[in-house]
């Protein structure tokens, strides 16, 4: 039932906006209330994230999916079994300030076959393995740069050197820049792999997921 | 395959007891019924035929609509009037095509809807065999869950659990695809009632701690008011909402999908918000200490700029899903849990009242200098907004009513009074033309006993205007008034202000005679150019007996007003285009 029909058609009418009251304070563009004189926009910061999902076609899809379509930074993902039969675990190396790692940890568990999800604290055990291939013509220098880096030489030829290195992000970093003198034929690298340290437990996991 | 052909009575009756479960589409059906399913909307096809022909058994019925995404705006409807799940079906390649945009549509507004779609059989998919396409693969950014079946031993638990999926939690759209060697294949498993995945547990009430600590802010706050989302009307929270509200007497503003979810001719009242919301709103919610959000995501056509929206205000956000509370507008108090539980745990931890003398004081100062109110001097052509107030007055206040997108849905929104949740049927998120008809549609089968009125644009009343002929073979009684202005006027509105006045692409140089249009299907015809006739076609547009189609050739340079252009502030929402 409307209730206007005593209402005059004059159109829309009151104080124009310039002469309404005002609000006195602002968000920034998370919709965090902040002090207006200071326009503070949170920094990004590296982390690690972990799922714990199960084992159902589509789910890394849907995972790298999630990702692209809410423009998450993502700098690695990597996905294996675990001893658990049927589920597996995601790695994710991010990079975004607080409240998007905060949104990239909410929207995972929302998908229906993620059981876990959390972010690691800042030290987290976490391994990545790059395979490098070079040059052939200095093997010698390769092989201590190899040793260097407790890597390994997985394949040898009178024209390629290919090894194999482990270990932090940083350390790979650092590695790759070691053979870039040999002349970098191709890199193929893993992402990083992580669970929490020591006690701590990587994913809060029920028995029946197990 | 024609409608008849899958609606043809059964010749048995004995074809009519339910039969076992021979095979992965007697699993389908059967999941279905198990879930009471009543109502089913499609279009046949090769893929998906084993499933129909198992239908020809079944006691639920099946709607056979003019195009896909009819089926999956009437399913969606359906959806929305009973709170259930509905269901839509169609082959495999074009037909899944087709619902794409109607799923993407219902997951955007949270609307229970579950799409059964055929697929080619397994050991030809991914071969790009005739009618294959990826269903999964397209709708999996647009759904809540989908599933390709492998196994006919399985494929009726997958349909109970994507029809649990889509009811329970954060209501949404699912999809089953259904190989066509998977739905013939044999199995006697009946999949028995729909439940829930383990991996899958939705909150319900909130932590009592944080709700203490909310009710403690909302009980110190000196301008308080409600955000009622399409939330509070999906977890059967108005009752609650309602006198939570009345007892302590605080402002009501409800989001576009929360329209009814409180009344609008109660005092306390501001109606709705955002872009075309009222001036008395968007004052409101600018102004406000305190907010409580209940089932709302904060969508960008309610905020505006997040930097201006609520910016003095503590937010307690209640809602369903974790990943909507501090998404877009940080929330102070989450409050995680099911809408009508948390506001029952909120209502019993508020040891007082806020005093809001006031404020509601200031509220009702702000009604009376921003009324909703629209110009029509004597010799103006038909305002729109006149055609929503007469129909409103018209008809009952459990009417259901659709629409279409753009102006028409703006003044049908801001000028019917809506007193009653699951009334207001349209599309928000995802604002899709050629909504309304099927909706109307899908709300009639949902509630034969309402009345159904679509408030459709020219355009998009072209969008989906073959569904009329399902609704003349199916006789439902809906009424469709098209606010006519010759042109995709939300678009030219738009061109007025920000391009210029160039109308580039949205004027119709001729549209066709939708009276005689809506006769040539079988539908009645009417037509109003002045404002005499409308009481009169009106009348005799409801009492006939079945669908109707009004033409209202309305004044075609009438514009929507209030307006926060996008990404603007609500408080300084524009009156008129120069203040823009
Ligand atoms: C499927 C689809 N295509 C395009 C648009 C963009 N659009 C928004 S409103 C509008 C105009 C709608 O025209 P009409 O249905 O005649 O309604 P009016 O604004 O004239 O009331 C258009 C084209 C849309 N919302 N949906």
């Amino acid at each position: 039932m409307s209730r206007r029909q005593d209402v005059q058609r004059r159109g829309l009418e009151g104080p124009r906006p310039e002469e309404r009251t005002r609000p006195i304070g602002r968000r920034n563009s998370q919709g965090i209330r902040i002090d207006p004189e200071i326009e503070a926009e949170p920094k990004p910061r590296r982390t690690t994230i972990s799922a714990y999902v199960k084992n159902e076609p589509g789910v890394l899809a849907r995972v790298s999916g999630l990702f692209h379509r809410r423009q998450f930074n993502i700098e690695s993902l990597t996905v294996g079994p675990t001893q658990n039969e049927g589920y597996s675990r995601i790695t994710l190396v991010v990079e975004e300030p607080d409240p998007g790692i905060e949104q990239i940890r909410k929207q995972l568990n929302r998908l229906i076959p993620v059981v876990h999800v959390r972010e690691l604290d800042s030290n987290p055990v976490a391994r990545e393995l790059v395979i490098v291939k070079v040059d052939g013509d200095e093997p010698d220098k390769v092989h201590a740069i190899t040793e260097m880096y407790d890597g390994e030489t997985l394949d040898a030829g009178p024209r390629t050197v290919t090894v194999q290195i482990t270990g932090s992000e940083n350390k790979i970093d650092d590695a790759i820049d070691a053979f870039k003198q040999f002349n970098i034929r191709e890199i193929a690298r893993t992402g990083q792999a992580a669970l929490a340290r020591g006690e701590e437990e990587t994913a809060r996991v029920e028995a029946k997921h197990t | 395959m024609s409608g008849e052909q899958a609606q043809a009575p059964r010749d048995t009756e004995t074809e009519r007891e339910p039969t076992a479960v021979t095979n992965g589409a007697d699993a389908v059906v059967r999941a279905l019924e198990n879930a009471g399913v009543e109502h089913l909307f499609g279009v046949q096809g090769g893929a998906i035929m084993p499933v129909y022909d198992s239908l020809y058994r079944s006691d639920m019925r099946h709607i056979t609509m003019a195009h896909e995404q009819g089926a999956v705006h009437a399913a969606t409807a359906y959806g929305v009037v009973t709170g259930e799940p509905g269901v839509c079906m169609a082959t495999s390649g074009p037909g899944a095509a087709n619902l794409v945009t109607g799923i993407a549509d219902a997951n955007m507004d949270s609307n229970p809807l579950i799409a059964l779609t055929g697929q080619v059989p397994t050991d030809v998919v991914g071969n790009d065999v005739f009618q294959e396409t990826d269903a999964v693969g397209i709708t999996s950014p647009v759904t809540k869950a989908n599933v390709f079946a492998d196994d006919p031993d399985s494929v009726g638990t997958d349909v109970g659990t994507a029809f649990a999926l889509a009811k329970h939690g954060r209501q949404g759209s699912t999809l089953v695809d259904l190989p066509k060697n998977i739905t013939n294949g044999e199995t006697d498993r009946d999949p028995g009632a729909p439940t829930l995945p383990d991996t899958y547990e939705p909150p319900e009430t909130a932590d009592p701690d944080a709700v203490a600590a909310a009710a403690a802010a909302l009980r110190q706050a000196e301008k308080p008011v409600i955000l009622a989302g399409g939330g509070v009307i999906k977890a059967d929270a108005s009752e609650e909402l309602r006198s939570f509200a009345i007892e302590h007497e605080i402002p009501v503003i409800t989001t576009m999908p929360g329209t009814g979810a409180f009344p609008e001719d109660h005092e306390l009242s501001l109606e709705i918000a955002g872009m075309h919301g009222t001036g008395y709103a968007n004052m409101a919610i600018t102004m406000t200490d305190c907010m409580l959000a209940i089932g709302t995501r904060f969508a960008d056509r309610l905020t505006g700029g997040v930097e201006t929206f609520a910016p003095d205000a503590e937010i307690i956000h209640i809602d369903i899903d974790p990943a909507e509370v501090s998404k877009n507008i940080e929330a102070d108090h989450p409050l995680i849990g099911d809408a009508k539980a948390v506001l029952g745990q909120f209502a019993d931890a508020m040891t007082g009242s806020p005093s809001t003398e006031a404020w509601l004081e200031q509220c009702d100062m702000w009604k009376q200098e921003y009324p909703m109110d629209y110009a029509a001097p004597e010799d103006a052509p038909v305002k729109p907004q006149y055609i929503v107030e007469r129909f409103d007055e018209a008809t009952d206040d459990d009417t259901i009513v659709t629409t279409g997108v753009g102006q028409h849905q703006m003044w049908a929104w801001q000028y019917w009074t809506w007193t009653q949740p699951r009334t207001w049927v349209s599309s928000h998120g995802l604002g899709t033309m050629g909504y309304g008809l099927p909706a109307a549609i899908g709300a009639k089968l949902a509630a034969p006993d309402r009345d159904v009125v679509c408030f459709d644009g020219d355009g998009s009343f072209l969008m989906t205007c073959q569904e009329l002929s399902v609704a003349v073979r199916e006789n439902l009684d809906i009424t469709v008034v098209i606010l006519n202005n010759k042109a995709i006027g939300m678009v030219r509105q738009w061109q007025d202000v920000f391009f210029d006045e160039r109308h580039m692409a949205s004027e119709y140089p001729w549209v066709p005679e939708f009276d005689a249009l809506a006769e040539a299907f079988g539908a009645r015809g009417f037509r109003i150019d002045t404002d005499d006739e409308v009481d009169d076609v009106i009348e005799e547009a409801l009492a006939y007996d079945g669908p109707s189609v009004v033409d209202v050739y309305i004044d075609p340079d009438e514009k929507v007003y209030p307006m926060v252009p996008s990404g603007g502030d609500n408080g300084l929402f524009a009156l008129t285009e120069d203040q823009l």
